[in-house]
């Protein structure tokens, strides 16, 4: 994807809705604002990572909080670009290219909206490759880009610079200034040259979460099985990865909590033909790990998504309801995702679901 | 006595209920003045069952109406839209994503002020007085009269919105005002779309209420007007005119209650079949489950309390095609009585399958004698596929549960379903929507902040229970029958003495009925 344009849009939220694997903001409000920009004739650019020269500045862009402020009090373009401004302003250059930091939920659409505001092209990649909870949980970091100086700020034009000793103090003080500017923030953090960017990112994301948007909404227009479309997706796809149906079944049972801030939960699945068939979905905000007698099928940080048994709608981890008919599907994600760096960054022990980390593939 | 009426698109149906049992019912067909439709229907069913108006107690309206008004973009006002949000929630319009044509419809106006709350209770800013007042202005200028205001997290603090309305009531003392907390939860967006469809339907309220009015008038029944909203509960007719989308779902609400209340069964699911489609429901204690996800309502998403229903493309007058393995989904809809073979028309219909196979008594049966037996088996076998399919999504668990069936295509199918523990068709199930209307329990409601310091929670919660089943009395509830059917506890962390805001939802049977 070279452009991304009105009628992309759908196929592009939905693709970001499952990148979500269940979690990171329902994308339903960011495709709003991008819609509201694209229709006024902005264009945005979207360049592959290898396109940025290594010396130039790149800065990834979020929204911090929580899903639920987000859509009362909505993302706030103005104040990502000034967020944007005062990253340069630390850093002394002017920036080339804007890059997610999450392509999962609702932050896939934020560059995007910055684009509109500032012109910069937007790169094909992110720090996550998914969606997950907390600032240090990102390539960037993983291999070596300090998450720090980290620019909270709102729309009062409260504005903090986070300057802390590792990645995961980062988190810890931006979630702090976070709560007190009403629990949603903008944010711009990992300031990375673009050769940093190049080494550290997972690339290809933005056109990934496109085409599996669009494999599922090929399949309903076809009339053909939307769920066969994103596995065919996925075995053809420009990085091959692994992607396997886990279960197929109905929500049984759902426990749900929030604790420290944390949405947790299971999801208890049940098979349609045979009732003492079932499997237990375990989620943190995002579906981590789904097992079955106790046996893992999936761990984070593959993705594990909950969708639609009929049309393959993504559902996120609020919407999961009693009764609900639906596919669980395990995706593998790329290799600079799985090394021992990133999973003891983001892997299935600091997560605390498993004591190690087995690839879906490996799962018999 | 009590009245009930269901206007539909297509039918309107009427019954009258003495102690819950029907003594009459009776079918119309939707005029295109909804009032004339309301006076037919009452005279027809009055008449039949010899009655009169001074036996009736109450007449309770359930209409689809405004959602159709909205869908077929009749009769809705031009509108101004105001979010109290500044300097926040300024990166998206209002009414983006919605359908360009309802748009133009609605001719919007649209302006953004200071104020809203953060989600801790705290103010984002203060509201401006002076800036409202030139909004006002430019309002009455443009000559707009169908304001919707919406201050993010009112849902939390409604006190910026009310004030923002007595300050444009004072420049524009006719202005139809609607504020997003008296209509939707939290959610900027969605509530804010319910709020400006409520108030571009406003001035078509009121003049519905007023036919409604009128034809009980010409009817000479004294008796009180209710009208349905979408949780199954009343609302008086000044109510109706401020709020009208608060109707909109009522019509599978009342279907649902209806059938909970024909078949005597409070835990089931709900099978209601009409001519193009069926609604599958599920009713627990006798109230539908409610959908947990968003709605869109005309191609426009909101955030109501819903019930959780399937829709799917079978009734009695679905098409039949592929040798009976095709059923629907189009249907002949209301022309059932001049297409469907078994009336002398052309196309064979599900109706046709029902008659052959059950050998009803409806149209000319010989009609029907050179349809293949293969035919009708297959027809069968797919029409239980459908039904079974979309039961099945709407239980719970895979214990077997009762399954009532409801509406006018119910005769499609008799038999027991797989999953289902028992098939019930109950008496009148043709006219389900009216009696549910008929059945509807009035509310009573407190809804704003208190502060648990002065008594602690436990009273503080108790007196405000008091004080809603207080409402639900006054506004007609038998004392006995009133219950609290919801509690919601928001904290107010940043407001001093323990702030919260209670929203307590108590109900009850009319006292009449």
């Amino acid at each position: 994807m070279k452009k991304l344009t009105l009628d992309k849009i759908d196929d592009f939220l939905r693709g970001t809705a499952f990148l979500g694997t269940g979690g990171g903001g329902n994308p339903y409000v960011g495709g709003l604002m991008l819609r509201q920009e694209l229709e006024k004739g902005f264009e945005p650019v979207l360049i592959k990572g290898e396109e940025v020269a290594d010396d130039d500045l790149v800065l990834p862009i979020a929204n911090m909080g929580a899903p639920t402020v987000l859509v009362e009090k909505l993302p706030n373009a103005k104040s990502a670009v000034k967020a944007l401004r005062k990253m340069e302003e630390l850093m002394g250059k002017k920036c080339k290219a804007l890059i997610a930091a999450e392509a999962g939920g609702i932050n896939g659409t934020l560059p995007f909206i910055v684009s509109a505001y500032t012109g910069l092209p937007v790169i094909d990649a992110d720090g996550m490759g998914r969606a997950f909870p907390e600032l240090q949980m990102c390539t960037f970091g993983v291999y070596g880009v300090n998450c720090s100086p980290v620019i909270v700020r709102d729309e009062k034009d409260n504005e903090m610079i986070v300057n802390a000793e590792n990645n995961h103090a980062s988190e810890m003080f931006a979630r702090v200034i976070c709560m007190q500017m009403g629990t949603k923030s903008e944010i711009c953090l990992y300031p990375m040259t673009g050769k940093q960017m190049k080494e550290t990112s997972v690339h290809h994301t933005v056109t990934l979460a496109y085409e599996i948007g669009k494999s599922i909404g090929d399949a309903r227009d076809k009339g053909t099985d939307p769920l066969e479309g994103i596995v065919e997706y996925f075995k053809n796809s420009f990085d091959k990865r692994f992607c396997k149906l886990l279960f197929q079944g109905k929500v049984t049972d759902l426990l749900r909590e929030t604790t420290d801030g944390w949405a947790r939960g299971e999801v208890k699945i049940t098979s349609l033909s045979d009732p003492n068939d079932s499997i237990l979905v375990k989620l943190q905000n995002e579906f981590l790990i789904a097992l079955k007698d106790g046996k893992p099928l999936a761990m984070v940080p593959d993705l594990i998504c909950l969708v639609d048994l009929e049309n393959a709608e993504p559902i996120t981890a609020e919407d999961v309801k009693y009764g609900q008919r639906v596919n669980v599907i395990g995706v593998s994600v790329p290799p600079n995702m799985r090394t021992k760096a990133a999973l003891d960054t983001f892997g299935p022990v600091p997560f605390k679901v498993f004591d190690k980390y087995i690839p879906i593939e490996d799962i018999k | 006595m009590q009245i009930g009426v269901d206007v539909g698109g297509t039918n309107t149906d009427g019954v009258i209920l003495s102690d819950g049992k029907v003594l009459v019912s009776e079918k119309t067909t939707t005029t295109e003045n909804v009032g004339d439709g309301v006076f037919n229907i009452i005279q027809a069913v009055l008449k039949k069952g010899n009655i009169t108006p001074n036996n009736i107690s109450s007449v309770m309206i359930g209409t689809t109406h405004f959602t159709n008004a909205l869908v077929e973009r009749k009769k809705l006002k031009k509108i101004a839209a105001i979010r109290l949000a500044l300097p926040a929630a300024d990166s998206l319009e209002q009414m983006i994503g919605w359908p360009k044509d309802l748009v133009s419809h609605l001719d919007p106006i649209k302006f953004f002020a200071k104020g809203g709350y953060e989600v801790d209770g705290r103010e984002i800013s203060k509201l401006d007085k002076d800036e409202i007042t030139k909004i006002a202005e430019e309002i009455a200028k443009q000559n707009y009269t169908n304001i919707a205001i919406n201050s993010v997290y009112s849902p939390l603090n409604s006190e910026m919105e009310l004030e923002a309305r007595e300050i444009i009531t004072k420049i524009i003392p006719d202005a139809n005002i609607s504020l997003s907390h008296t209509i939707g939860k939290v959610g900027l967006i969605e509530r804010e779309n319910a709020t400006i469809i409520n108030s571009a339907l406003t001035n078509l309220a009121e003049d519905i209420v007023e036919s409604f009015k009128n034809a009980l008038k010409k009817l000479n029944i004294e008796a009180p007007l209710y009208i349905s909203q979408n949780d199954g509960t009343l609302m008086k007719p000044d109510k109706v005119k401020e709020y009208p989308v608060l109707t909109f779902a009522c019509g599978p609400t009342n279907s649902m209650r209806g059938a909970a209340h024909l078949s005597g069964i409070e835990d089931s699911i709900i099978v209601d079949i009409g001519g193009t489609t069926s609604d599958i429901g599920y009713i627990k204690s006798g109230f539908p489950r409610q959908s947990a996800i968003a709605t869109d309502v005309g191609g426009v998403r909101t955030n109501f309390r819903m019930p959780d229903i399937i829709s799917i493309g079978l009734g009695g007058g679905s098409i039949i095609r592929d040798d009976g393995h095709k059923v629907g989904p189009d249907s002949v809809g209301f022309r059932l009585t001049e297409k469907a073979l078994v009336f002398g028309g052309d196309t064979l219909t599900a109706t046709d399958i029902a008659v052959k196979h059950y050998n009803l008594d409806i149209g000319d049966k010989s009609l029907l004698n050179n349809i293949d037996d293969s035919l009708i088996k297959n027809a069968k076998i797919e029409i239980t596929r459908l039904l079974e399919d979309s039961v099945d999504k709407m239980k719970t668990s895979s214990e077997k549960v009762p399954a009532v069936f409801v509406g006018g295509g119910t005769i499609i199918n008799k038999e027991n379903l797989n999953g289902i523990s028992e098939l019930v068709i109950p008496d009148n199930f043709a006219v389900a929507n009216a009696v549910g209307a008929a059945l509807g329990q009035v509310s009573g409601e407190v809804d704003r902040v208190f502060h648990y310091e002065k008594l602690g929670r436990d009273k503080t919660i108790e007196l405000a229970t008091e004080e809603a089943k207080q409402f639900a009395k006054d506004a007609g509830a038998k004392e006995a029958s009133i219950e609290i059917n919801e509690i919601n506890e928001n904290p107010l962390a940043y407001l001093p003495g323990k702030s919260v805001r209670l929203q307590i939802k108590a109900i009850g049977d009319l006292e009449n009925y």
